[in-house]
């Protein structure tokens, strides 16, 4: 509850900060609207040469862009600055996050929060709406429910994900680029079918690094077709328990992280 | 003779700092090679779908993918060469010291950026272009003298990726504040070279207006040289003419920006 608050008064402090230029606020909101939106005009653009794309429709592809784009928005609007924890790891100003009577994920969490970050949310919740009107699916009360719990879900996983990269960036300061791999390649392989992909990416981000749970799983189910991978039909409503599994092991390794820091000195 | 050293010294600079950040540069190479594998598997996808989209076959997309990755970071396609830092040095005043040294800015910027350049295109870019090459099926020329064609437009369009970033910065001085100019960068960028879907697919007009615009001198041309699609020289006097364009009105911009500068700071 402690970390709450404290995440509610730094956020509230940088929102604060970014109003005082309004047209410089609006302008990169709009910039990030147009950048969050340009894979998806790729994806406009493929499918004005192609009808399907490894056998999914455009709304069918749709869906899984604004699943996959609305999850990771909702985490990149609360979390991004944790992508850049190496930067105050290496010069040294962790160590004011660490004498503050806050807990300590929760500011770096916070730090620089980025109200314009609510482009991409806006931009992926977009897509999904289109998609929810625009794809061919029977909706029963089961596929209805799915949705809202593939976004929380979702985000509660990518949320670990940024959370185990920030501990790694402890140890290794430069690696922002590795977590960007994870973040952002993440949310852009899943904006895709998965029968697109070879079976051991598939396979990779099923068992190892479980993203599929964000969308592809429940999805598939949703649309009615079938994984690559032979797994029982139930697994779609697993999202729920593999973000709890991932947000304890990202929880793990980010005590192991804090732990293992050593300050600069200066 | 005094100031050819001067700006090699310059280059080396821009070489050697680059290099410093071993780790920054790995986890690059790692997120450069993430993000080939994802293009590479939906790009494979649409050319199953429609085989010898935009004239290239199969092999050729894949190629294309990986060069995509390998120029990334050399050619600052979504930005992050010294362009930044110039703008924070207009945005504090430093750029007045600059002014007085007895070196030209423009020249000064180039061969640092240059050093940069060949440091990502050895650092970054190779290992997952080998990669690549490796593992996926690809369109690479036996000739020599292909390579070597390559080998002269890659360089043209990396200045004239400088030429586009030499403007961007220099719209510091009316606007000190850059996020916003940096971000058109990297919509334009991302789009325009090519990043996100070759631009021989873009259909009709916009396929037309993208592939006459310079960007396409950072993506597509040199990827159409090392492939044999386009006529080298032809390549060399659309990149060339574009370099020397976008190279004299940064000249323009400068003089018209510290014929009026005020020095902030001051």
């Amino acid at each position: 509850m402690d970390g709450l608050r404290a995440y509610g008064l730094i956020a509230g402090m940088w929102i604060r900060s970014s109003m005082a230029y309004r047209v410089s606020f609006a302008m990169t909101v709009v910039g990030n609207l147009l950048l969050s939106g340009l894979d998806f005009v790729a994806i406009l653009l493929m499918f004005s040469r192609v009808d399907s794309l490894g056998g999914y429709s455009l709304p069918e592809v749709a869906l899984l862009y604004g699943l996959s784009v609305t999850s990771f928005g909702l985490t990149d609007l609360a979390v991004n600055s944790l992508g850049q924890l190496g930067q105050r790891v290496r010069d040294g100003t962790l160590d004011t996050l660490l004498v503050r009577p806050a807990p300590v994920l929760a500011q770096a969490a916070a730090d620089r929060f980025a109200l314009r970050r609510v482009a991409r949310l806006t931009q992926g919740a977009l897509v999904l709406g289109y998609a929810l009107l625009a794809v061919d699916v029977d909706w029963t009360p089961a596929k209805v429910l799915l949705v809202p719990v593939m976004l929380v879900s979702g985000a509660a996983i990518f949320g670990a994900v940024f959370v185990a990269g920030a501990a790694f960036q402890i140890l290794v300061q430069d690696a922002a680029e590795v977590q960007s791999a994870f973040t952002y390649g993440g949310t852009t392989l899943l904006q895709y079918p998965p029968t697109v992909f070879g079976t051991e990416l598939v396979r990779g981000v099923t068992f190892v690094v479980p993203l599929a749970f964000v969308n592809w799983l429940p999805a598939t189910y949703v649309l009615g077709r079938p994984y690559p991978l032979d797994l029982p039909a139930w697994v779609a409503f697993t999202p729920p328990l593999a973000a709890a599994a991932c947000c304890a092991v990202a929880g793990l390794a980010w005590r192991a992280g804090l732990r293992s820091y050593r300050s600069t000195g200066s | 003779m005094g100031s050819v050293r001067l700006y090699a010294a310059v280059a080396v600079g821009g070489f050697r700092r680059y290099a410093t950040y071993r780790a920054a540069t790995a986890a690059g190479v790692f997120t450069n090679t993430v993000f080939g594998l994802i293009l590479v598997y939906t790009y494979l996808a649409l050319w199953d779908e429609r085989p010898h989209l935009g004239g290239y076959d199969q092999a050729q997309a894949v190629t294309y993918v990986w060069l995509g990755q390998a120029l990334l970071a050399a050619l600052a396609i979504q930005g992050g060469g010294f362009e930044s830092e110039l703008m924070e040095r207009i945005r504090t005043g430093e750029i007045a010291i600059d002014l007085y040294r007895p070196a030209d800015l423009q020249l000064w910027w180039l061969a640092n950026d240059l050093g940069r350049t060949l440091f990502q295109l050895l650092g970054r870019g190779v290992i997952p272009f080998v990669f690549g090459a490796l593992v996926f099926p690809s369109a690479l020329p036996r000739s020599p003298l292909t390579w070597l064609s390559f080998l002269v437009v890659v360089p043209l369009g990396a200045v004239v990726s400088f030429g586009i970033r030499y403007l961007v910065a220099l719209s510091a001085f009316w606007l000190l504040d850059g996020k916003g100019m940096l971000q058109l960068l990297m919509i334009t960028g991302v789009f325009c070279s090519g990043m996100t879907l070759p631009l021989n697919v873009f259909p009709g007009a916009l396929g037309e207006v993208v592939r006459a615009l310079p960007w396409s001198a950072l993506l597509q041309l040199p990827a159409d040289v090392l492939m044999g699609e386009t006529d080298p020289l032809g390549a060399y006097v659309f990149a060339a003419a574009w370099a020397v364009v976008l190279l004299a009105a940064g000249r323009l911009l400068q003089s018209a920006a510290t014929r009026r500068v005020v020095v902030q700071g001051g």
